[in-house]
């Protein structure tokens, strides 16, 4: 099966500024893609010239095997796009747009099926400029359904909105993935990346710094696995002589590094025996935002330049 | 062009519109507030006395003198002779800039005498209402006072005795208009200027700003049918809004004009040519604020100088020359053909050079608008 988005050596300058250096990615079909970065690193760039609304300066670029650029039409038939912000004629009603949409795309939708979709029925007949962010961002969603897409473009679609918005999207998102549809997911929540998404990949300063499903990218650029024990200082001197692990002191509890699973047994065992007052006992291990914070901030003190792909 | 999105978005345009009561009462209540607004300034106007310039053909005879003292009588005009061919006196008038002139025909007072019909001429400026009115008004008057006066003694009140003399109107060549009879296309050509392009300036600059072109541009739908569908649009709301200032001018203001279908080719070129130049002002300029400035300073000139308040006839040569290069005159030159002057030969060609032009700025404005960057 080909994939739903392939991008080679995608470069989009402005000016002198390079806002996408020359970037390769490519996205299977029917998975959830997620694409990360802080403010400003190509993000949107990169996805508004997928959905052919902008030119790459240079490069390859297919979605659903079409060049977004040349044949936007028949990609924007194929496609569905929230944008970040998603704004519409302030006068129409949610259910009014959804017809809107059927009809300048001629199918056949249920417009009452897709706001309840998007859990969005109660606001059916409401103005939107009557709605909330979050559920001017769920009609958003069910718009970008309204041509039953094969590739869903979400940009950052839960910016901004309460926890239970948010995971009415996520609900969403999770079946058009059962359903087969590629959705690709641009987020600064890595929480919600770690969450949904079946492959990721981080873009800095317009270059893919790490690419991966979320387990293979905390595995590669994360810190090892750690126990966390209440206990006093001298406990982590004690482990450190008798075991040759890394572990240290933050005043309250001490830290312990794991090289494996094995070492976890060993170090419990020995605070037992060093006969040392301790207390609670808890493993840590780096959550992709962990990892995206050491990643960009490592890349921005320069310390990751020397990593970047050629 | 596709007619089932086109009728998609005709349909969120009316929806919107629809909804939004202070435009609705911009686009079909404010032209007839200006209407009894601009009627009730130039009617008011001038209460001094107007001179009257009068051709008597009928030199010796008694009734022409008596009817030209009554005249004099009324203090509303005055007499002045001129020593001019009767058919002569129009162009005199104009070329003079005189308002208001009369001729009393050879063998007026023969024909009073011989109870016979005879009509005095009374020629008028449109432009100027107030003089108009006032010397129309006095000649009618003073003619009344003549029919009565001829049935009571000269005829002696007999059932074979009639009133004799008349009026005829006339203005080179045509009937007598008052201001609000060319208010009335006037400010329908108002109306059709002012209502698309203060709308499509604002709605260009502002839609791609708030990134509701980008929507749309991911859509099927394509430039070309937004902009058609925004063109039915106000085809739509100029034939209603034409409708009430045509039907409030002649019912509540008593304008005279011809109501004949000729008028509804420019309500649907008119349009079609201002929507078509909003949509070309708001896509040149980057910033809604920089757009709303081209937009004024586009539609400013056309508001004043085109004919719609002032007849453009009435201008000094080169600001005549200036309104002719605008094209809200072409749209009101042809409706003041085909409603007062019924010169079916000009409106045409006033018809055709809209139209040309609302084609070419369509197609430009399709061109430059864009909804997406490069």
């Amino acid at each position: 099966m080909p994939a739903a988005v392939e991008v080679e050596g995608l470069v989009k300058r402005y000016g002198t500024l390079a806002a996408v250096d020359g970037i390769r990615f490519e996205v299977a079909p029917g998975t959830v893609f997620a694409f990360l970065g802080p403010n400003g690193a190509g993000k949107t760039t990169t996805v508004e010239i997928l959905e052919g609304l902008r030119r790459a300066t240079d490069g390859r670029v297919r979605v659903l095997g079409l060049d977004p650029w040349t044949d936007g039409g028949e990609v924007h038939r194929r496609i569905g796009v929230i944008p970040q912000d998603f704004r519409f004629f302030e006068k129409i009603t949610a259910k009014e747009a959804i017809e809107y949409y059927r009809a300048l795309f001629g199918t056949r939708v249920d417009p009452w099926e897709l706001l309840a979709r998007v859990e969005l029925t109660d606001k059916a007949n409401a103005r939107f400029d009557t709605l909330s962010g979050g559920q001017k961002q769920k009609l958003g969603l069910a718009l970008s359904l309204t041509n039953q897409p094969e590739i869903c473009f979400l940009d950052e679609p839960t910016t901004g909105l309460d926890p239970h918005a948010r995971r009415a999207i996520w609900s969403v998102i999770r079946s058009l993935r059962r359903e087969g549809r590629t959705v690709f997911l641009t987020t600064h929540y890595l929480e919600e990346a770690q969450l949904l998404a079946d492959h990721v990949a981080i873009i800095h300063h317009g270059r893919i710094i790490a690419s991966g499903t979320p387990e293979a990218i905390i595995r590669e650029h994360g810190r090892a696995p750690r126990l966390r024990v209440q206990a006093p200082a001298a406990l982590a001197e004690r482990l450190h002589q008798e075991l040759g692990v890394e572990a240290r002191s933050d005043g309250r509890s001490i830290v312990v590094d794991l090289a494996d699973k094995h070492d976890a047994l060993r170090v419990l065992s020995a605070i037992d025996h060093s006969g040392l007052p301790w207390d609670s006992v808890a493993t840590e291990e780096d959550t992709l935002e962990d990892v995206f914070v050491r990643l960009v901030g490592r890349m921005d003190d320069g310390a990751l330049h020397q990593e970047t792909p050629p | 062009m596709n007619l089932r999105r086109i009728g998609a978005d005709f349909t969120i345009v009316f929806r919107s519109y629809a909804r939004n009561p202070v435009a609705l009462f911009f686009s079909l209540i404010f032209p007839i507030i200006l209407i009894g607004l601009f009627g009730l300034i130039f009617s008011a106007a001038g209460s001094t006395s107007t001179t009257i310039y009068v051709v008597n053909d009928d030199h010796g005879s008694e009734p022409s003198h008596a009817f030209l003292a009554a005249l004099n009588e009324t203090k509303v005009v005055s007499v002045q002779l001129v020593q001019v061919n009767a058919s002569d006196l129009a162009s005199w008038l104009g070329k003079n800039d005189k308002p208001v002139g009369l001729v009393i025909p050879d063998g007026f007072g023969a024909a009073y005498d011989s109870n016979a019909s005879v009509n005095v001429t009374i020629y008028t400026d449109p432009l100027d209402a107030a003089d108009s009115g006032a010397a129309l008004g006095a000649v009618q008057e003073v003619v009344n006072e003549f029919n009565l006066g001829h049935i009571q003694s000269t005829c002696g009140g007999g059932a074979g005795c009639k009133p004799v003399v008349g009026v005829s109107t006339a203005l080179v060549g045509s009937p007598v208009y008052r201001y609000i009879d060319y208010l009335i296309p006037g400010l329908v050509g108002f109306s059709i200027l002012t209502s698309p392009m203060f709308s499509l300036v604002d709605v260009s600059s502002s839609y791609r700003k708030e990134g509701i072109f980008r929507e749309l541009s991911l859509t099927p739908l394509t430039r070309s049918e937004w902009l058609t569908s925004r063109v039915l649009w106000y085809v739509g709301l100029t034939f209603v809004s034409a409708g009430i200032m045509i039907g409030a001018g002649v019912f509540l203001f008593g304008a005279h004009v011809t109501l004949t279908l000729g008028v509804l080719p420019f309500l649907v070129v008119g349009p079609f040519f201002f929507v078509s130049l909003g949509m070309l002002c708001g896509s040149v300029a980057r910033t809604p604020e920089s757009a709303a400035l081209i937009g004024n300073i586009v539609t400013f000139p056309m508001m004043f100088l085109s004919g719609t308040f002032f007849s453009v006839s009435s201008f000094p040569p080169t600001l005549q020359a200036f309104a002719h290069i605008l094209p809200l005159y072409y749209v009101i030159d042809g409706m003041n053909q085909v409603m007062l002057f019924s010169n079916t030969g000009r409106a045409l060609t006033d018809l055709a050079v809209v139209a040309i032009g609302a084609i070419v700025v369509f197609v430009l404005a399709v061109r430059l608008f864009r909804w997406r960057d490069e």
